[in-house]
């Protein structure tokens, strides 16, 4: 069932209202503060207000990409570690203590009657799911700096919603080898080089906190290799021009998704590229256009042994790679000093054998929450008559209006359409939906907007502090639980700081 | 209308989250200093054919410059404190890095080339991601905080004659006027930047500053005010204005300053320049300056001091 249109805005009166609320707090918000900024780990060493290097806290603006290209470095001659007072200590925590309601548009949900005086279930439906509260979304450690001059660190603990801690990112950086800033090496877990980083996104809620475009993969597709969004281990060679205009970088990862110990494939690696070149528009700002391409192999095979517990997959055994591409352009445009858009395109295509599903036996529970097995390409596997590989196309459109370095608005619109689905006409078997035939032709489709605002009441350089709100929309085609398309929103309220 | 509701009450928590927090802040927060006030009067600056308006680099000031220059100009900004040397009191408009004479305003373009060069071996970024427009804008902006600019024309960029070749008569006769002139009790002897008055200087603010160590310099070394040797002839001739350096140029003959500018470049023991390699040609030592040489063009000089072998 469709519930795009019973998702909530029911009736004008009501949004009229809550427009006229939502006014009123931005007026509220925007005369009642003093001043902004700040970001701590690196503002407290260089003494700058977080808006030089950030746009809005925690995404960066030319300034900062500029410094993070230079292995977070001013050049200045002072970022050695020796110029620094032995009490600066190089950590931030950053925290988002929230309130924030979700809205799922279908979910099976069980209906209970009394069947001879006894609590029973009569009937399982589809039903809107409504949940809201107060929730933390997450903690994370940042610690970075210098070691000495062009040599960097980056370690970043992170917690999951349930408390628990990964490492997201763990990495050393040699910058300007041989004296030249067109040669700088990054080594260990980090992100790709996405000039629009999706960890430094202004937005929280769950699916409006990512861009679906780096995370996207067909439904029933195998290959988790190929988010550009996930942070990957491997090396990257970077280099930028004095002035950062042209930049490029070229990365060579492990097929692992970023997993410790190698447990899917044994020799697949994935190489992501980009190149852009900014350009000075005069009053409009320095505007910049690019493109990055994402060329991968995926095991298919994960070779098994038998014992008297039964047969089970070898971790770190992966073999018949398949490859995969991503490839689009990105555009960051500057329409003065308050309006900018941030545009990524993408074309995606997996391999036939990814597209069936066959990529990720090792590991299902990555790919299919609560999944038991995922197919794996044994010898002598075959593929369905009428299979083929699956490609797509995907745009997000992200504009924001800076009204001053303490209160951004923040908008963006992403939609990711197939092009061709793996079980195309003549499909011999069954499509995900779990119906004979080739898979409906707009199965998976996303659509998503997101608008939102965020206010930092005081900036310095000892500490970040915002005030967010954010509305996600959500549109997937084929994902409830009948097939038909699944409508969820999110509502966002909250403080994310740090220091 | 369930739904209603809960939108409703999104809006009046958020408001109240938010009216709370304001208050609170408003009871608490420390004091960081006023907005910047309005101008009284815009101001223009002119680089080449660019025009740049103060009015709209106000925004960009208080984004990147404020924090430490302060919204006032005055160089309070609420991280002075922590920095050495201290921001620019840009309402005193004494500039170190100028083309023009000493105790004049430098030109817009000055201003301009500096914000885009940095301030190395201080806490001055290299601002080289702003637009050309932005940067003039800028320049105009500063210029608001002092009425120096609305009283005072900029100083006419001083002449900068065509540099001689290098040779070790040059450098031989720049380190005699390195002795002559005192450069060493700052710098010292060594350039290191240890002479016997580094630990008393102060700037016009009375402010410690330490003096330039030259034998730190690298490949990628830079001066406070460029890293040409154009650079160099023009600090000192033009004096680093706020600071001990002063200017030279009463004292010093446009090729002497020359064969100052060699010299200086061979303190720099470990970068890799002309200077050094003339000086390694030369075996390394830097023979005496006879004074009666110096009734001769430099140029003869040097030629007898190359093809002398010393």
């Amino acid at each position: 069932m469709r519930m795009g249109t019973q998702l909530c805005f029911c009736g004008k009166l009501p949004w009229r209202k809550g427009f006229v609320a939502a006014a009123l707090v931005v007026v509220f918000l925007v005369f009642s503060g003093s001043r902004a900024n700040a970001l701590p780990a690196f503002a407290r060493k260089y003494g700058l207000r977080c808006s030089a290097c950030h746009e809005s806290w925690p995404m960066l603006n030319y300034f900062g990409q500029k410094f993070k290209d230079n292995g977070y470095q001013l050049m200045n001659d002072r970022d050695a570690p020796i110029w620094q007072n032995p009490g600066y200590w190089p950590v931030t925590f950053r925290i988002t203590p929230i309130w924030h309601r979700v809205s799922t548009g279908k979910a099976l949900i069980d209906t209970y009657g009394l069947v001879r005086g006894v609590s029973t279930v009569i009937a399982t439906t589809q039903q809107r799911l409504e949940t809201s509260g107060f929730d933390l979304s997450g903690l994370d450690f940042h610690t970075g700096g210098t070691l000495e001059k062009n040599i960097s660190f980056y370690v970043l603990p992170s917690s999951d919603p349930t408390a628990a801690f990964h490492f997201e990112t763990v990495m050393g950086r040699l910058d300007n080898l041989f004296g030249s800033p067109w040669i700088n090496i990054k080594f260990g877990r980090f992100e790709l080089d996405n000039l629009l980083s999706e960890k430094r996104i202004l937005t929280l809620t769950a699916n409006g906190g990512i861009y679906q475009l780096y995370h996207f993969a067909p439904v029933g597709d195998g290959n988790l290799m190929g988010a550009i969004g996930q942070n990957q281990l491997g090396a990257e060679l970077m280099g930028h021009s004095y002035n950062d205009r042209t930049r490029y970088s070229a990365a060579l990862v492990s097929s692992s998704v970023g997993n410790v110990n190698l447990v899917t494939s044994a020799n697949a690696y994935t190489g992501f590229f980009t190149a852009s070149q900014a350009f000075d528009t005069g009053k409009l700002g320095v505007d910049r256009i690019g493109g990055y391409l994402m060329i991968g192999e995926d095991a298919t095979y994960y070779r098994t042994v038998t014992t008297t517990t039964g047969t089970s997959l070898i971790p770190g055994s992966g073999i018949g790679n398949k490859s995969f591409h991503r490839e689009g352009l990105i555009g960051q445009f500057y329409f003065g000093q308050h309006i900018d858009l941030q545009v990524v395109t993408q074309h995606g295509w997996d391999n036939v054998w990814l597209g069936q599903g066959y990529g990720n036996a090792i590991n299902p529970s990555n790919g299919a929450p609560g999944a038991t097995s995922l197919p794996n390409n044994t010898p002598g596997t075959t593929l369905t008559a009428g299979s083929q590989a699956p490609t797509w196309n995907g745009v997000l459109l992200e504009p924001h209006y800076v009204y001053s370095p303490q209160l951004i608005f923040v908008g963006r619109y992403e939609t990711i359409r197939m092009s061709r689905q793996a079980d195309g006409p003549g499909y011999a078997g069954t499509n995900p939906l779990g119906i004979a035939g080739a898979s409906p032709s707009n199965l998976g489709n996303v659509s998503t907007f997101t608008v939102g605002y965020r206010y930092n009441p005081f900036m310095t350089s000892r500490a970040g502090f915002a005030w967010h709100n954010e509305y996600n929309w959500l549109h997937v085609d084929g994902a409830a639980p009948d097939g038909t398309a699944l409508n969820k929103s999110e509502l966002l309220i909250g403080f994310d700081f740090d220091f | 209308m369930r739904m209603k509701q809960e939108y409703f009450f999104s809006a009046i928590l958020s408001f109240v989250l938010a009216a709370g927090f304001a208050s609170a802040r408003a009871q608490e927060a420390p004091d960081v200093g006023p907005h910047p006030p309005e101008p009284e009067k815009t101001m223009e600056s002119h680089i080449g054919n660019l025009t740049g308006h103060s009015d709209n680099a106000k925004t960009d000031y208080r984004r990147y410059c404020a924090g430490c220059h302060g919204e006032l100009g005055d160089g309070n900004g609420e991280n002075a404190v922590w920095l050495d040397p201290k921001p620019r009191d840009f309402t005193m408009a004494i500039f170190k890095c100028r083309s023009t004479l000493t105790g004049t305003l430098p030109t817009d373009e000055d201003l301009f080339n500096t914000i885009g060069r940095g301030l190395t071996n201080s806490n001055m970024p290299i601002w080289n991601t702003f637009t050309r427009q932005q940067r003039a804008d800028l320049v105009a902006y500063i210029k608001t905080f002092s009425p120096r600019w609305e009283k005072e024309k900029s100083g006419d960029p001083i002449k900068i004659p065509a540099e001689p070749p290098v040779t070790i008569g040059s450098i031989s006769h720049g380190k005699a006027l390195f002795t002559k002139l005192e450069c060493w009790k700052c710098h010292g002897p060594q350039g290191k930047g240890d002479g016997p008055s580094a630990g008393t200087l102060t700037d016009s603010k009375d402010n410690p500053i330490r003096p330039y160590n030259f034998a730190a310099g690298k490949d990628d070394s830079r001066f406070k005010c460029g890293s040409t040797n154009q650079d160099i002839y023009k600090i000192f001739m033009t004096g680093v204005d706020g600071t001990p350096m002063p200017s030279f140029a009463d004292v010093i003959q446009p090729n002497d300053a020359w064969d100052l500018v060699h010299f200086l470049r061979t303190l720099q023991v470990n970068r890799h320049g002309k200077e050094n390699d003339v000086l390694r040609a030369a075996g390394g030592r830097i023979p005496t300056y006879v004074e009666k040489q110096a009734e001769a063009p430099a140029s003869q000089l040097e030629n007898k001091a190359a093809g002398g072998g010393n």
